[in-house]
């Protein structure tokens, strides 16, 4: 028998029950749609955790002052920070530490001309910008030379860059952070959203030396916050985590069975946990919506079964007139596989519609990737196969002479 | 064409058992006879005689307890199911009381569906399927479904699909079971055309004795066993 007139056969038997074949292809649409939408989700979100790491920079560890337990920070509001700035200095000679950056954060309003904006302000050390991987539009980063003698100049992220200067240039304007005047020397490239969602590109760096004096007069000297540092290579994060408890156990004269008075964190294995998270949670939605596809296979299923039953006479005339027992197995696939590709044909429209109103709506990333496509192409042609062969099955067996005689 | 000498149809000690409830039902219980190429047989007996039985083997639908088939020389007790369904699709026509076309194809398309299970294509299928149809004096129904026709024009379209992939036998079980009288002459006019003009072997299964005075010969069956063939003069032509 010839193929296209199989299909042909098949769209024949469809089309005279229309209502019927679509609410068959219901569920292959709904559950199309779903696998689609449910994947364009999971890997808007993985492609947004990707690049808020990648933004992140890479092997990283943040120090924190102050113990942690469990249940979190143990540091007392308006406590001093425990770490010094020749913290900073002895962890970045360690032996697997490439930069090591005290940090000391802030927030204060910044003016310029009539306008105004609060953001945050980082005081901290040219390691920073190392650190974070984190390279210049314009401009440059200040120098040790700065820190040490506390110049009054700042480094801007895009968004106060925006807010403040609009298109003008901002590089040699002087601003004024808490009222005191800073010369701007440089614009930082854009960053985006961080893992926690917030936008990176919102702040101002300056040495930590002037953000003590000039602007957090009340913190104390030398001291920071926190310690940004990062590792030679991922494979040396071990070594240099421990390399920094220990260091810092002897610096701060930590006696054994002590509670260290400082935290040391895996930013990068955080982030990759978090990514992990993203990605099992995507894994988890296309299940759910593969489910739907398997529902809706089981609808072809039945209705083939039904289709055979009713049609039992028409195969009795087709087997007598020289249908051999592959023709209308045949017959009766191509119709289970057509209804299912149909129906998979209609679910991509609907995910794909779906996934843009998400986009425009929820503000949500999506990614319909040609690899989603395809998958729900190909499960749609498995579950017609699958789903269809048992009914095929089932009518290539009968046997002519009753099939004839049945109503 | 059949082998010089040889008939088109040979039967030895044909057999078929069916198993029921209450034991093994003897259908057919050892029929020998041969039938010769262009012959015209009408094959008559009571219900449950074992006719419908013997029809459905010889049209290859079924395959015999014991006993042996020879068609064309063929011994089709030994083909497989693809094999006879070839059989039945080239070499033999079926016409049946029911007519038995498919409601929601059209006469054309009725027609021609003997010829897609040939692998014939699409439109060769057609010019030859609309050949038959005007063979038939339905040239202009094409485009019908069987409901838009009388019963005796169903007849003639399923007479055209039996004709379509061209056979050299025909098989007809009480073609005229559903018709008039009226049109039961029709019917039975075109057949004996068919076989006359064309030298297609007719068997023709029925219980109506105007009806098998059609044929040239009469075989009676009864209790699964041939009871009576003779030879007749063609009756009402």
């Amino acid at each position: 028998m010839i193929f296209t007139s199989l299909f042909e056969t098949a769209w024949h038997a469809l089309a005279t029950h229309r209502l019927r074949s679509f609410l068959t292809m219901l569920g292959m649409v709904i559950g199309v749609a779903a696998v689609i939408l449910m994947l364009a989700i999971g890997q808007g979100a993985q492609a947004m955790v990707r690049s808020a790491i990648e933004s992140m920079g890479s092997n990283l560890f943040i120090i924190m002052s102050g113990a942690t337990t469990t249940g979190g920070a143990r540091v007392a509001i308006g406590s001093a920070p425990t770490l010094t700035f020749d913290d900073a200095d002895a962890i970045r000679d360690l032996q697997d530490i490439v930069a090591a950056s005290p940090v000391s954060p802030g927030s204060a309003q910044l003016i310029y001309g009539g306008v105004n904006w609060s953001t945050s302000v980082f005081g901290t050390t040219p390691d920073y910008a190392i650190v974070r991987d984190w390279p210049m539009e314009s401009g440059g980063f200040f120098s040790e030379a700065d820190v040490r003698s506390g110049a009054r100049v700042a480094v801007i992220g895009q968004v106060v860059a925006r807010e403040l200067f609009g298109d003008e240039d901002p590089i040699g304007k002087v601003i004024r952070i808490r009222q005191a005047p800073f010369e701007v020397i440089g614009v930082l490239a854009a960053k985006g959203q961080s893992l926690d969602g917030r936008d990176q590109d919102d702040l101002v760096i300056v040495p930590i030396s002037s953000a003590q004096q000039k602007i957090f007069s009340g913190s104390l000297r030398n001291r920071a916050r926190f310690i940004m540092a990062q590792a030679v290579s991922e494979k040396s994060m071990d070594a240099a985590e421990s390399a920094i408890n220990e260091l810092l156990r002897n610096r701060h004269r930590i006696g054994v069975g002590q509670e260290d008075d400082f935290t040391v964190r895996n930013l990068t294995a955080i982030a990759e946990a978090a990514a992990s998270t993203t990605r099992i949670m995507s894994l988890l939605l296309g299940a759910i919506a593969a489910i739907s596809l398997v529902v809706g296979g089981i609808g072809i299923m039945n209705i083939m079964l039904v289709s055979v039953t009713e049609r039992t006479r028409e195969i009795g005339i087709r087997m007598a007139i020289g249908a051999r027992r592959r023709d209308v197995l045949w017959q009766f696939l191509i119709e289970a596989l057509t209804l299912s590709l149909i129906g998979c044909g209609m679910g991509v429209v609907l995910g794909i519609g779906g996934a843009t109103l998400v986009e425009s709506f929820a503000g949500l990333p999506i990614a319909v990737t040609p690899a989603s496509l395809l998958m729900a192409v190909g499960v749609s042609f498995l579950i017609g196969v699958f789903f269809g062969f048992y009914p095929a099955r089932r009518a290539a067996g009968l046997d002519p002479i009753e099939a004839l005689r049945s109503q | 064409m059949a082998q010089p000498g040889k008939p088109l149809i040979e039967v030895v000690d044909l057999e078929k058992d069916y198993p029921t409830g209450a034991g093994v039902l003897q259908a057919l219980r050892g029929v020998s006879l041969s039938i010769a190429a262009g012959e015209f047989v009408a094959i008559m007996g009571a219900s449950g005689s074992g006719k419908s039985t013997f029809m459905n083997l010889l049209g290859c639908l079924d395959r015999p307890t014991r006993g042996s088939y020879h068609l064309d020389g063929q011994d089709v007790s030994r083909l497989s199911s693809d094999q006879l369904a070839a059989l039945r699709n080239r070499e033999i026509g079926f016409v049946f009381q029911g007519f038995n076309l498919l409601p929601k194809l059209t006469a054309l398309d009725n027609v021609a569906l003997p010829l897609v299970y040939a692998g014939v294509g699409r439109q060769a299928r057609r010019q030859q399927a609309q050949a038959m149809l005007d063979r038939v004096g339905l040239g202009d129904r094409s485009h019908h479904t069987p409901l838009q026709l009388s019963g005796g024009q169903q007849q003639r379209v399923a007479i055209a699909r039996a004709l379509a992939s061209r056979p050299r036998l025909i098989f007809a079980d009480e073609p005229t079971g559903n018709l008039d009288s009226e049109t039961s002459r029709q019917v039975m006019g075109l057949f004996s055309q068919l076989n006359r003009e064309e030298g297609i072997t007719l068997v023709l299964v029925t219980h109506e004795a105007d009806i098998a005075a059609y044929a040239r010969r009469r075989i009676c069956f009864q209790d699964g066993r041939v009871v009576e063939d003779v030879a007749q003069s063609e009756g009402a032509t």
